[in-house]
């Protein structure tokens, strides 16, 4: 039985629609998998001598081992988001004479050999191999790693149990935060206990017994969960969200454009991959750090710039990339309605523009790193916002590939194409070029004052460059509609 | 009110609809009737300026639709659940509705409140998403939207399909209701030859894009159209 169930898993993913995506994309996602691939190994691999580097008077196991405890919550958070038990795929198998049982084990197996169990695995798999060559015990190396499977295991479970509550979610986030201002203003040493607990776990080899009993026992609890609830009005059914309103008379304000605002709002807030924009691009405000914190670069290197125009644009590129794509579903209808195609676009324009304002005012903490830094974004949100918004909306007139809204917000390449890689020339490249020829032969005041002049000359001329954008609209018209009207691109 | 002249639409070497003339005067309630693939979808669309005509045009309202957008302001529609959007509640979806047509809450309260029996309490103050609702009133929704902001021409694609019996008797009093006014075009396609003889005083039948039949509706006009559907179509009959 488990053979016919393996041969449906595996037509299920070589005729799936992801998989006819084009070859560039192919490529392209094969090569980012590829690469974290082997960035995770690199990183198991070199993890052992990093830390023996860093701290020459501890074991560097013990110092793993006091961050294992916030692994195990960080990726318990974020699988929330990610993962969730496929149980729609197994709606055709139960009219079949197979054993709910069978199914429900089915499913439950897969889940564990899914690609998520295999990421802390790449670096858990070298840095175990590293440590046996460093000297280390075999048997109590073998033991912790078959320790960690089994904890990753145990996650991989808990997670489908956590995830019919958002509280736990809730729970889970101030849990991390707690512990985390425990450590940090020293009221409790979290890492050390918490160490010492996981390390026993290397000491003590016969103790991997218990994660492997938490496996079990999670693996179970959805066992009979799943056994229970294999039915179509239980588990099986697609989970109605309840219907979050929010008061947004204030957006009426904006006159003309206010019903569209509204709608991008709704449409950003409810559903999944758009909300994990938004939370995506509050996140990279931390990007900068990355380059700042080094002092190799130089205090107006073009990488500030380039991470000047990333940070305070990211929803632009994020969100904007896609516009006119996010109404795919129901674009027919906004054609054939009493829709002033400008006013669509204006509002789209205008929540991009405040996006960048808030990105900026987030990112005004650089200034921390020097003067220059805060010049630097600013002068990239002017541009962002004068220059890169009319561009991505001109660009969002040559897209024509459907984006489904109730599908899931991870690795999720719908709409993609090759506008969206595209865009980032104009979008990104060409300002740093601008600005690493004006600032290497004029002056770095230069380079910022006239990437800043052609932002405000931008934004001066926006209504004018809008009109142009909605001409372009106007014209993809039939070849958006035909498009969008395709289910499986 | 609506003109179609030379009306052709071919994709690839394949005509899929090809009209000379066809003129619907204002307040009729006009009924398409055709196979699967006949091509009545495809002149709504057309209609609704969706995809664009090979040869020809169509006029509504002296308003040249793929040319001018100005029929939008007057013409309504409601062609499938694509017309929806999935992630707003009916309420919010009536209300966006209304205020591209220029009516605000109060209007479209007003007006919803003459269809409650037709909602049959199962789409206002469900505090559920519109992608939620089952097929039906998802239906039952969309087609009501398409009565907001006093539209003088309105399009509706197979709107018998999916609804249940009680709804399909309710919405045929509607469409009836509306075109007795003599205000009003309503334009309806559908596969069900009854309910369409019902509400419709006119019937055109498509046949692999062409006119064939062009029925004032009488008393006889289900049996004739039963017997040509029966006759020479049964051999392309597909559902």
């Amino acid at each position: 039985m488990f053979k016919h169930f393996v041969s449906l898993q595996w037509k299920s993913f070589f005729r799936s629609s992801n998989f006819g995506k084009s070859l560039a994309l192919k490529l392209l996602m094969g090569f980012l998998g590829v690469y974290m691939m082997v960035t995770f190994a690199g990183l198991g691999v070199g993890l052992f001598f990093i830390l023996k580097k860093t701290f020459p008077d501890s074991d560097p196991m013990l110092i793993v081992s006091g961050y294992l405890l916030y692994w195990v919550l960080i990726e318990l958070f974020f699988r929330y988001f990610m993962q969730k038990l496929p149980v729609m795929d197994i709606k055709p198998l139960l009219l079949y004479p197979i054993k709910k049982s069978k199914i429900a084990h089915y499913i439950l197996v897969k889940s564990g050999l899914s690609g998520y169990n295999f990421l802390s695995l790449f670096i858990a798999v070298p840095f175990s191999i590293v440590l046996i060559t460093q000297g280390y015990p075999v048997s109590n190396v073998l033991g912790w790693l078959v320790a960690i499977v089994c904890i990753v295991l145990t996650i991989n479970y808990t997670n489908f149990i956590i995830n019919k509550s958002d509280k736990v979610l809730l729970f889970l986030g101030v849990l991390i935060l707690a512990l985390y201002s425990l450590e940090y203003f020293s009221v409790f040493p979290v890492k050390e206990h918490a160490g010492q607990l996981f390390y026993s776990l290397y000491q003590n080899p016969i103790l991997a017994l218990l994660p492997f009993v938490l496996a079990i026992g999670t693996y179970y609890v959805n066992y009979n969960f799943l056994r229970k609830k294999l039915y179509l009005d239980a588990s099986l059914k697609k989970k109605a969200i309840k219907v979050e309103t929010s008061d947004l008379t204030w957006t009426k304000r904006f006159g003309g454009i206010a019903p569209f605002l509204q709608l991008d709002l709704k449409l950003i807030w409810r559903n999944k991959r758009t909300k994990m924009q938004v939370f995506i691009s509050l996140a990279m405000i931390l990007y900068g750090l990355f380059f700042y914190s080094m002092d190799t670069y130089g205090d107006t290197s073009t990488i500030y710039l380039f991470v000047g125009i990333f940070m305070t644009g990211i929803f632009l590129s994020n969100f904007g990339q896609f516009i006119p794509a996010w109404d795919s579903e129901y674009y027919g209808m906004m054609m054939s309605q009493n829709i002033p195609l400008r006013k669509y676009l204006e509002s789209k324009a205008g929540l991009i523009s405040v996006s960048i304002v808030v990105m900026f005012l987030l990112s005004i903490p650089y200034v921390y790193f020097g003067w220059k830094a805060l010049a630097i974004n600013f002068a990239c949100a002017l541009y962002n916002l004068g220059v890169n918004v009319p561009v991505i909306l001109f660009f969002g007139s040559f897209n024509k590939k459907r984006i489904d809204l109730t599908k899931s917000a991870v690795g999720n390449m719908q709409g993609t194409s090759a506008t969206q890689f595209l865009v980032l020339l104009p979008l990104m490249v060409v300002p740093s070029v601008l600005y690493f020829v004006l600032k290497t032969f004029v002056s770095f005041e230069v380079a910022l004052i006239t990437l800043s002049v052609m932002g405000i000359v931008g934004f001066v001329f926006r209504k004018t460059l809008l009109d142009k954008v909605t001409e372009a609209y106007r014209k993809r018209k039939y070849t958006m509609l035909a498009g969008f009207k395709e289910q499986n691109n | 009110m609506i003109t179609t002249q030379q009306l052709t639409k071919k994709y690839g070497s394949q005509m899929v609809l090809n009209i000379g003339h066809l003129e619907i005067p204002k307040g009729q309630s006009f009924g398409l009737v055709g196979n699967n693939g006949a091509g009545k979808t495809t002149y709504f669309s057309l209609l609704l300026d969706l995809i664009q005509p090979t040869t020809g045009q169509i006029i509504n309202n002296d308003v040249q639709v793929n040319t001018s957008e100005d029929w939008k302001p007057f013409t309504s529609s409601f062609i499938d659940e694509s017309f929806l959007i999935g992630y707003l509640t009916p309420e919010e979806y009536f209300y966006f509705i209304g205020e591209l047509r220029g009516q605000n809450k109060a209007d479209v309260d007003a007006l919803l409140a003459n269809f409650e029996d037709f909602f049959h309490g199962e789409i206002l103050g469900q505090r559920k998403y519109l992608r939620d609702l089952s097929k039906g009133n998802q239906k039952k929704a969309g087609i009501v939207a398409s009565f907001i902001g006093n539209p003088q021409v309105i399009i509706l694609d197979e709107p018998f399909a999916n609804l249940d019996p009680t709804t399909q008797i309710r919405l045929k009093a509607i469409i009836k209701d509306l075109s007795a006014k003599k205000e009003i075009t309503v334009l309806v396609s559908s596969h069900d030859l009854m309910h369409v003889t019902e509400v419709c005083e006119r019937i055109v039948v498509l046949n692999k894009g062409v006119v064939v039949r062009d029925i004032e509706t009488s008393a006889e006009t289900l049996r004739e159209l039963e017997s040509f559907f029966a006759g020479s179509q049964v051999s392309e009959e597909e559902e």
